[in-house]
């Protein structure tokens, strides 16, 4: 029988992927943004497993606004990088701080 | 029982693709990775009875947001064997932080207990005999209509945020600008020359 727990230790691994993700690819932008994707489906996962043990449907509104947000991040991050790409022509994050307004 | 093998199928198979899109050494597998990874995260969805869910996640993160990097990961020309450089230099202290951080969740989620009269507080019960979609957009568009508007009113800012960061305006290009085109009349436009007979227009 599968238990919420079992859906939680599954969200803790993917998040823990996603932090892990972010210290491994420190130098590639997208890769990092790939990482932040994966820590808020973790998120969204919990959520729903909340919701869906608890009989509750506020979980599964809430992964939706989170998700939302994750596709409203996404897109401006992404624009963020093109930019950034079109001035510097690369887009090492180390570089970043050079960024002074 | 089904459930069960369909359970740690897609569950292995979203932790292996989520630690492949780290690895990756070429961000479009990574990309490609990360759909696999969406796909199956649906799939646990939809074992947990949030079909809706599961579909919107396909339908957002698989259809807009992976398909748009992508599109940045193919136009950007970037030196990808370069941005690997010192990959290996941050593994110890990653590791250390990620494994300590997976066994403190583990261990907080493994003693977890919800109370037994939980279950007859919550604020939005579901309701027994209709499907997930109906019953979320019983309470979406009632209950939750200002979040609802608030999700839509962040995807608006989004997109203006987007076009403005990489909209840009060529100098030399010439463009239509309409409120020129409609504000031209006979004073701007034409010219009226008393032309001699016999000289011509010089």
């Amino acid at each position: 029988m599968i238990g919420l727990t079992h859906y939680l230790i599954v969200a803790a691994i993917i998040f823990t992927i996603g932090v892990f993700g972010i210290f491994l690819n420190r130098k590639n932008v997208i890769i990092i943004m790939m990482s932040i994707e994966l820590i808020l489906l973790a998120v969204n996962i919990n959520l729903v497993a909340f919701s869906s043990y608890l009989h509750d449907l506020v979980g599964q509104i809430f992964a939706l606004l989170i998700l939302t947000v994750a596709a409203g991040e996404a897109a401006i991050g992404l624009a963020i990088l093109v930019t950034y790409f079109r001035n510097r022509g690369s887009i090492a994050v180390e570089d970043i701080n050079l960024m002074k307004g | 029982m089904a459930i069960t093998f369909f359970f740690y199928l897609f569950s292995l198979a979203a932790i292996a693709s989520a630690m492949l899109v780290i690895t990756a050494r070429n961000p479009v597998h990574s990309v490609l990775f990360l759909i696999l990874c969406f796909f199956n995260a649906a799939g646990l969805f939809v074992l947990l009875g949030a079909e809706f869910l599961a579909m919107i996640l396909v339908v957002v993160y698989v259809g807009a947001v992976a398909v748009l990097f992508l599109f940045v990961v193919m136009m950007l020309d970037v030196d990808f064997v370069e941005l690997r450089e010192g990959f290996l230099d941050y593994l110890p202290i990653g590791g250390v932080i990620g494994l300590i951080l997976l066994v403190e969740m583990i261990l907080l989620v493994g003693t977890w207990a919800i109370a037994p009269d939980l279950i007859a507080h919550t604020s939005t019960p579901t309701v027994g005999d209709i499907s997930n979609t109906q019953a979320i957009g019983q309470v979406l568009y009632t209950k939750y209509v200002f979040f609802f508007q608030m999700a839509g009113l962040i995807l608006l800012i989004a997109m203006i945020g987007a076009i403005v960061l990489t909209m840009r305006h060529k100098p030399n290009v010439k463009r239509q600008v309409i409120a020129d085109q409609v504000a031209r009349g006979p004073a701007t436009a034409v010219e009226i020359k008393n032309v001699e007979s016999g000289e011509g227009l010089q």
